[in-house]
């Protein structure tokens, strides 16, 4: 059958037609081989847009779909679809990147990035000829999740899949759940016992028909993809494999502990606080005097990040001591106030009206301990608003740390390939739109194990990623795309490079008959775990690797079109 | 037995999430807007932090995904009318106001809005532009049926016109269109009804309204955006220049007992954003952000501020100013202010100052928590009694909040809220009450 292609290139408002001539670019794209139609959009991914696309498919019977506007990372699904919906098969159609590759780069040169997007059209063109239909693959989903780490987030996590009849495996490696709350003693801002939050929900968990838990387990490895992971679990010396169709991972974090910092380990009333909490459980006895430091070891050179709750963690303390104690004189040294919202907001005035004195530092001139023996008497500091310094005598000092990466981290982020952040946080598949989910299908992540995260922050996003598991488990069934890489077993040499390389574990050893009738060990991929990287297409010496939908034809093709190729290539 | 709809009120970025989760999960969801598309607060930034991703077009596939997904349906231009029954149980009634334009006919191609005559300040644009009495909400509406508006057309209100009938090919103009009433089966409610914009004109002290240069936080955002009234080009409004020293002033109306007295929890950071983003687009222009604490937070969000006081020339001062002024002859505005950290009083011109003012609950709150049955806190956000244990519940069970309706939240956690909602109101509904 004639190729038919189709061509629409697209303004992106005036992110691209504000600096690519546009309708010069469809002009031109109208006379490219095979081209039947070419047309303009303000917005191809307005409903507008997307009709006008489906139109010229059953008008010019198209049989190939160009689309020249914005990234695949965020339009190619829809204008897949779209395809789809007119009757095309959807891996029949190109994408080609005018905006973040043409029109934003070239801001300055009109003409030039004219000239640009009629070669990136078409390159994408000549790729679009030969491209062949593919088919998505479908396996089915275990309806059982695996959830890691048995605090605040994983209970909450547990909790709702459970009660929406989904089986889950709550892993937890200490003896007991709750995670970094059990060692919290009052929780803001009810200022309530941190086990009237926690028992009620473990209780539901332990007696809940749909969850099995597992205390004192490690994860030991992860292997398969989504809707049929299998997961080996330690306890002690004995191991078991457990199957499951998705994974929460809800780790959690750790309290900094600032050794060397303002005293910290060198004396004894210098303390975290978490230690301030375990130390004194609801008698404050003898604490008249309380200076807290905030931002001990966050939002320095060697740790950036905001600690997000830790300046209502202090005023919590320094509330409580207070109430305990009211001739007790509270003193916070802190830098910016983080008390967001508006439930914050009110604890902070709270604070405020509670007496507790606020002196803010400036972080060039950090506060300065004075001990004597094992005992830190005062406090010095620049306030920074009087702009002198002033001394504090103190019988306690608070070191007011961010919560840091849980110490499983890098280890689960090993055996499950899930990326880690600068920060050491585990890192999410997009900060704004995608916060509980993981580059991997089928993996999610909750609470602190992704960043500092308060109680109620934590709950709802155990809620979060309880949500996002349920929807392949409810659906039963996964579709994978038909972007995998394949090899001919006839050119297979064994080398088992492929193998190596492969980070998703996806290509394996098999026995395989050649057309003789000898039976000889070659690689093949499991199209299911393949993701469509490209390494092993990449590493394989013998030419016997391609990837669907980008096989070396079709790049060679795209390539020619705009350098001339002077040497032979296979 | 069948399984029952969720009702999902308010279609910004929250409400769009919860329905995505639960109609992935084959649940059927309603998805009421009050405004003729979908996208809310989110389709009017430029850009987000910390990623200067493109809020549009990180937004705009998900309201798509909503309008394609065979679970959802969605009812634009509409509002709660009534709901009774209980949880697992309601029945909802649901008006789908006359749009004027009938919506299986509009093919969206814009000739009507061409052609109409009248002319109306557009509430998108923060009112920077106008659009015409027949419109599409914004370029990329879902769904992209135009409306008209019957405060504003000519024929509605009596007087001779029928341009856009006449104009339209696909003959989708009926003058005669009535609102309908639709009633739902429903087992669960979310709520998701977001921000408004707080009015900064009572502060009279920061002179918007009477000095043509003082815009707010919004106006900046449609000002800076590539669709919007002006291209993408800052453009003073008392003459039109390019500014090359802005101001921010944080807090216009938040953390203010005489105003509203929380944290807005956004404006530090799209405050830093806007300051970016105008750096980027003119190298030789200056910010600077007068604070109170800056509140960078979130994940990211400090080296964000680093970055911007180190490679953007955004210069941040501990300041609430006490009032601006203008200088007659070049009407640029004077902020007047207390250094608190240098300890010095100052005054100093800019060309443009930039008021971050409060975001407060939806005004149509109080007229849906009285239908619902549900309370209010004392600012007019969704009531949560359990803050800490159920951060999602409302005083009333089966009808779940999440996002800004809730409190001053940003868009991950707004949409990690509504993930949760949706989790919360999955559970109703496999209880089969």
């Amino acid at each position: 059958m004639a190729i038919r292609i189709g061509i629409f290139v697209c303004h992106c408002g005036t992110n691209i037609g504000g600096i690519v001539n546009v309708p010069e670019v469809v002009e031109y794209a109208r006379k490219l081989p095979n081209a039947v139609c070419a047309e303009e959009n303000l917005y191809t991914c307005s409903e507008d847009g997307l009709s006008a696309i489906r139109d010229k498919i059953k008008e010019y019977e198209l049989n190939r779909v160009v689309v020249a506007s914005c990234t695949p990372r965020t339009h190619e699904m829809l204008f897949r679809k779209n395809c789809e919906k007119a009757g095309l098969n959807k891996y029949l159609f190109e994408f080609v990147n005018l905006r973040e590759q043409c029109s934003w780069v070239h801001m300055e040169n009109h003409d030039g990035a004219t000239e640009k997007a009629k070669d990136l059209v078409r390159m994408g063109a000549c790729k679009v000829s030969l491209l062949s239909p593919l088919e998505d693959l479908a396996s089915d989903v275990i309806g059982a999740c695996m959830v890691i780490g048995g605090g605040i987030s994983g209970l909450s996590a547990c909790l709702t899949l459970a009660n929406q009849g989904y089986h889950v495996a709550l892993v937890e490696k200490k003896d007991t759940l709750g995670g970094l709350l059990r060692d919290i003693n009052r929780v803001f801002p009810t200022n309530e016992p941190s086990s009237d939050l926690l028992d009620p929900l473990i209780n539901s968990v332990l007696k809940h028909k749909n969850v099995k838990t597992h205390l004192k387990t490690e994860v030991l490895g992860v292997k398969g993809f989504i809707g049929n992971f299998t997961a080996t679990l330690k306890k002690g010396p004995r191991t078991q494999e457990l199957k499951i169709g998705t994974i929460i991972v809800s780790t959690g974090a750790s309290e900094l502990k600032p050794e060397g910092s303002f005293g910290y380990g060198q004396f004894d009333n210098v303390m975290t606080q978490l230690d301030f909490e375990k130390r004194y459980k609801s008698d404050y006895k003898g604490l008249n005097r309380i200076v807290m430091i905030n931002c001990v070891g966050a939002r320095v050179d060697e740790r950036t990040y905001c600690g997000r709750f830790c300046c209502i963690t202090g005023m919590k303390n320094a509330i409580l001591a207070k109430e305990a104690n009211p001739g007790a004189e509270v003193s916070i040294l802190h830098r910016d106030i983080m008390a967001c919202g508006s439930v914050f907001e009110d604890y902070y005035r709270g604070a405020l009206k509670a007496g507790i004195r606020f002196i803010r530092y400036n972080a060039d001139r950090p506060p300065v301990i004075l001990g004597n023996g094992n005992v830190v008497e005062r406090v010095k500091v620049y306030n920074e608003l009087v702009g002198r310094d002033i001394e504090l005598d103190v019988d306690a000092v608070l070191l007011t740390t961010p919560l840091v990466p849980g110490e499983d981290t890098r280890q689960l982020s090993r055996i499950m390939k899930i990326p880690v952040g600068n920060d050491g946080f585990f890192l999410e598949a997009h900060q704004k739109l995608r916060p509980v989910e993981f580059p991997s299908d089928g993996i999610f992540i909750a609470g602190c194990a992704r960043y500092p995260t308060e109680i109620s922050e934590c709950i709802a996003q155990g809620y979060a990623a309880a949500a996002k598991a349920a929807v392949p488990m409810a659906q039963g069934r996964v579709i994978s795309d038909a972007f995998t890489s394949e090899i001919d077993p006839l050119k297979c040499s064994a080398c088992g490079r492929c193998i190596e390389i492969c980070p998703f574990g996806a290509i394996d050893w098999t026995d395989w008959e050649e057309p003789s009738g000898t039976i000889r060990t070659v690689a093949l991929v499991n199209p299911t775990e393949c993701k469509g990287c490209g390494l092993c297409v990449a590493s394989c010496l013998s030419g016997a690797m391609d990837l669907k939908g980008f096989s070396d034809e079709q790049i060679l093709a795209m390539v020619s079109s705009v350098v001339e190729i002077t040497s032979r290539v296979a | 037995m069948e399984q029952k709809a969720v009702l999902i009120i308010g279609g910004g970025i929250a409400g769009i999430q919860a329905s995505i989760d639960l109609a992935d999960m084959g649940i059927k969801v309603y998805l009421v807007e009050k405004k003729p598309s979908i996208g809310g607060r989110m389709a009017q930034l430029d850009k987000t932090f910390p990623t200067n991703d493109c809020s549009m077009c990180i937004l705009a596939p998900k309201m798509i995904e909503c309008a394609n997904h065979e679970n959802i349906q969605l009812l634009t231009y509409s509002m709660l009318d009534e709901i009774s029954g209980q949880v697992g149980r309601f029945k909802a009634k649901v008006i789908k106001k006359a749009r004027f334009v009938e919506e299986d006919k509009c093919v969206g191609c814009g000739e009507c809005a061409e052609k109409c005559p009248t002319k109306v300040l557009d509430d998108f644009n923060a009112e920077l532009g106008k659009r015409k009495a027949i419109y599409k909400y914004f370029p990329q509406a879902v769904p992209s049926t135009y409306v008209i508006d019957p405060a504003y057309c000519r024929t509605l209100n009596g007087k001779k016109c029928g341009v856009c009938e006449k104009i339209c090919k696909a003959r989708a103009v009926n003058y005669e269109q009535k609102d309908q009433t639709l009633k739902l089966d429903i087992g669960a409610v979310i709520l998701a009804t977001g921000f408004d914009l707080y009015d900064v004109a009572p502060l009279k002290e920061y002179g918007w309204g009477r000095i043509d240069n003082v815009i707010t936080a919004m106006q900046f955002e449609r000002m800076i955006c590539a669709s919007g009234p002006s291209s993408g080009h800052l453009k003073r409004p008392s003459d039109e220049k390019e500014p090359s020293r802005l101001a921010f002033i944080q807090c216009v109306g938040s953390r203010d007992i005489r105003h509203k007295r929380y944290c807005s929890a956004v404006c530090c950071m799209h405050a830093t954003k806007e300051a970016i983003l105008a750096h980027e687009h003119y190298p030789e222009l200056t910010s600077t952000i007068f604070y109170m604490d800056m509140r960078a937070v979130g994940k990211g969000f400090q080296d964000y501020v680093h970055r911007a006081r180190d490679e953007y020339d955004v210069e941040y001062v501990r300041a609430r100013p006490g009032k601006v002024t203008e200088n007659e002859e070049n009407q640029n505005p004077i902020v007047h202010y207390e250094d608190t950290v240098r300890r010095e009083f100052n005054a100093r011109e800019f060309d443009m100052v930039i008021l971050s003012q409060a975001l407060i609950p939806t005004e149509s709150n109080v007229s849906i928590a009285k239908k619902l049955g549900i309370d209010l806190d004392e600012f007019g956000f969704i009531s949560t009694p359990e803050k800490l244990a159920d951060p999602f519940g409302t005083t009333r069970d089966g009808i779940f909040g999440c996002g800004f309706c809730q409190s001053p939240m940003d868009v991950p956690d707004s949409v990690v809220r509504a993930s949760a909602a949706a989790s919360k109101a999955a559970e109703v509904l496999s209880r089969g009450v």
